[in-house]
């Protein structure tokens, strides 16, 4: 009831070539993730599912059906915005219910399928409220209401925590996933942040330039990384890249992620340089300058002391590591 | 010291703007005087206020019992509203087409609405006028309203297009797919937000069209088609000039538009926007 299929979906303004041929089967009841650096084309990829923008090339498949050219009203899926776009002239319950309405169902239903997500959203007591007069959580949550009343094929999420506070964030961040445990509804989620991704997802698409870099549930990303890109982008911080040769390894890069270095004051493979140490409490980061791989993060568990320009030495797990060849990509 | 700093940039600007208000509203203050004045007190002191010595309301009395004037006002409010009616309209339709939608020769097609702004539409006088004729137009108010509509419209494209480009497309791809019609989105969702625009746009085109004295005096000059500043010119002669009629019936015309101007300014400062987005 709401598996998607995107073959060889291509998208060009102009001369220019922003999605460059996208294959990808999202199952029913899968929560995908787009994850990318900002410009990677992901929203357009997401706005193309939704028919609010053309496809240049290929098909787009809606349980098996062609919907390239159908209205965007038709492909019985619901968008949730970054900035909400709530209707500003209409009450919350309005808002919620204005699709089944230009639908022309019958008033009773839609009373109460308004009712029924203002319950799941815990929106009751807003409903005779205009947008002007509600908190940026609660009008995301009046969002999410209205995506949720016309129990569609598909949800597609646009950055919608990107406005809201960290801790609202963490907070709604919790209340998506209920809502797809509750639903069991097909998701296509879109954000920059790989920590909504690891924390949502059944499976992450990373994209890069327009092209699918990898395909995998999180902990297949971040255990078998493709390339140096998704190795990168995928955990924080982020993984560290060393030069393979001065390891004695074949030409290219090593790849070790910070919880997987060991410090040591007395020995160790690398000699380095505190040069700078964030303390969190429940874990500390240090930061650590070696002349020939630059800097280094070390990720360490619980309360460490360590000075800058103290002198450290680095070792690589190396059953952890990851060696790349000279273009980036994963050697197996 | 800031603050005194402040204090003194805003008393400067105050006191700048208060001489530009006195000098923009002087010459409305003796038009408006002077029409309750006799004639002799008129050209004997022309700053004096009307007091009980020289008050007379013989300018109002000769417009009033000229008995056309209030068919010249029916004239002047029927063309301009008409005319500020479509150019909203088709302004804003316009503006909405070219901010919204991305086809082939969208720029081109927003400079060529923009050019009139620059060419004055009064050097195709001829031409319109032949036009008029041909189609049986002269001397109708329909002629007035469409060549108004047509010296409106660049304006109000180039302005309303700008403001509809901030208008949020999250918005207006909501709408789509909660199956709005384009119509729909334009009416209820775009045409809210740019409220405060329409104002500005419907202030800069009433009144030089009710201030109009061209046109009307070459397309429709006839009696019943006459517009209140045509109709003024009644009482200039080319040697005898009835000054108080013509002072009392231009502080009349000013009544009208300034009922409108506050109508429009109010929505200028109203922000509805809040709340639709962010």
């Amino acid at each position: 009831m709401g598996a998607l299929e995107l073959k060889g979906v291509t998208k060009s303004f102009g001369s220019t070539e922003v999605i460059k041929g996208v294959d990808l089967t999202v199952n029913d009841g899968e929560f995908c993730v787009f994850v990318g650096p900002s410009g990677c084309g992901k929203s357009t990829l997401l706005r193309m599912i939704a028919g609010l923008e053309d496809t240049s090339d290929g098909d787009i498949l809606v349980d098996g059906k062609r919907m390239n050219d159908v209205a965007p009203a038709k492909r019985e899926l619901a968008m949730v915005f970054q900035s909400y776009a709530l209707y500003p002239h209409l009450t919350v319950r309005d808002n919620m219910g204005l699709a089944l309405k230009q639908a022309g169902r019958p008033k009773t239903e839609i009373r109460a399928a308004t009712d029924k997500a203002a319950g799941m959203l815990a929106l009751d007591p807003l409903m005779e409220r205009r947008p002007a007069e509600l908190s940026g959580g609660q009008r995301q949550r009046v969002a999410i209401g209205r995506a949720i009343v016309r129990t569609p094929k598909l949800f597609l999420f646009d950055e919608p925590l990107s406005n809201l506070d960290a801790a609202l964030r963490v907070a709604t961040r919790i209340e998506i996933a209920r809502l797809h445990r509750d639903l069991k509804a097909t998701m296509i989620y879109v954000t920059h942040d790989q920590v909504e991704a690891m924390t949502l997802a059944d499976r992450i698409v990373v994209l890069r330039a327009g092209k699918v870099e990898q395909v995998g549930s999180p902990m297949e990303l971040y255990n078998d990384p493709a390339n140096t890109f998704v190795a990168g982008f995928i955990g924080s911080p982020q993984m560290n890249f060393l030069d393979a040769a001065s390891l004695g390894l074949a030409p290219g890069k090593v790849g070790i992620r910070p919880e997987h270095l060991t410090i040591s004051r007395d020995q160790g493979e690398i000699p380095a340089e505190v040069s700078h140490v964030e303390k969190l409490g429940g874990e500390t980061l240090v930061y650590a300058r070696n002349p020939q791989h630059g800097l280094l993060t070390v990720r360490l568990f619980g309360e460490h002391d360590f000075a800058v320009s103290e002198k450290v030495h680095l070792t690589l797990q190396r059953e952890r590591m990851f060696q790349f060849d000279p273009d980036g990509l994963r050697r197996r | 010291m800031s603050a005194r700093a402040s204090t003194g940039r805003t008393i400067a600007a105050h006191a700048v703007l208060l001489t530009y208000t006195l000098i923009a509203l002087f010459p409305v203050f003796v038009i408006v005087i002077n029409s309750f004045k006799s004639r002799k007190a008129i050209f004997a002191d022309p700053l004096a206020l009307p007091v009980p010595g020289n008050f007379d309301w013989v300018g109002y009395e000769t417009v009033l019992k000229q008995g056309d004037f209030f068919l010249y006002f029916q004239n002047s409010l029927i063309v301009t509203c008409a005319s500020l009616f479509f150019v909203l309209l088709f302004g804003a339709m316009a503006a909405f087409a070219l901010s919204e939608y991305r086809f082939r020769g969208n720029t081109l097609m927003g400079l060529y609405l923009a050019l009139g702004i620059m060419i004055p539409i009064r050097l195709g006088t001829v031409a319109i006028l032949e036009l008029m004729v041909a189609s049986g137009l002269v001397n109708t108010l329909t002629a007035l309203i469409l060549v108004y509509t047509a010296q409106g419209l660049p304006l109000a494209v180039f302005i309303l297009a700008e403001f509809m480009k901030s208008v949020s497309h999250d918005l207006k791809n909501a709408g789509r797919i909660d199956g709005l019609s384009e119509y729909r989105i334009f009416f209820t969702l775009v045409l809210p937000l740019v409220r405060p625009a329409m104002a500005t746009v419907a202030v800069f085109t009433m009144i030089p069209i009710w201030n109009d004295l061209w046109f009307p005096l070459i397309l429709a000059p006839a009696e019943h088609t006459k517009t209140v500043t045509l109709g003024a010119q009644v009482f200039i002669g080319q040697f005898v000039t009835n000054w108080n009629a013509v002072l009392a019936a231009l502080s009349l015309a000013i009544v009208p538009v300034l009922v409108l101007y506050l109508i429009f300014s109010r929505q200028l400062i109203r922000g509805i926007t809040a709340g639709a987005v962010k």
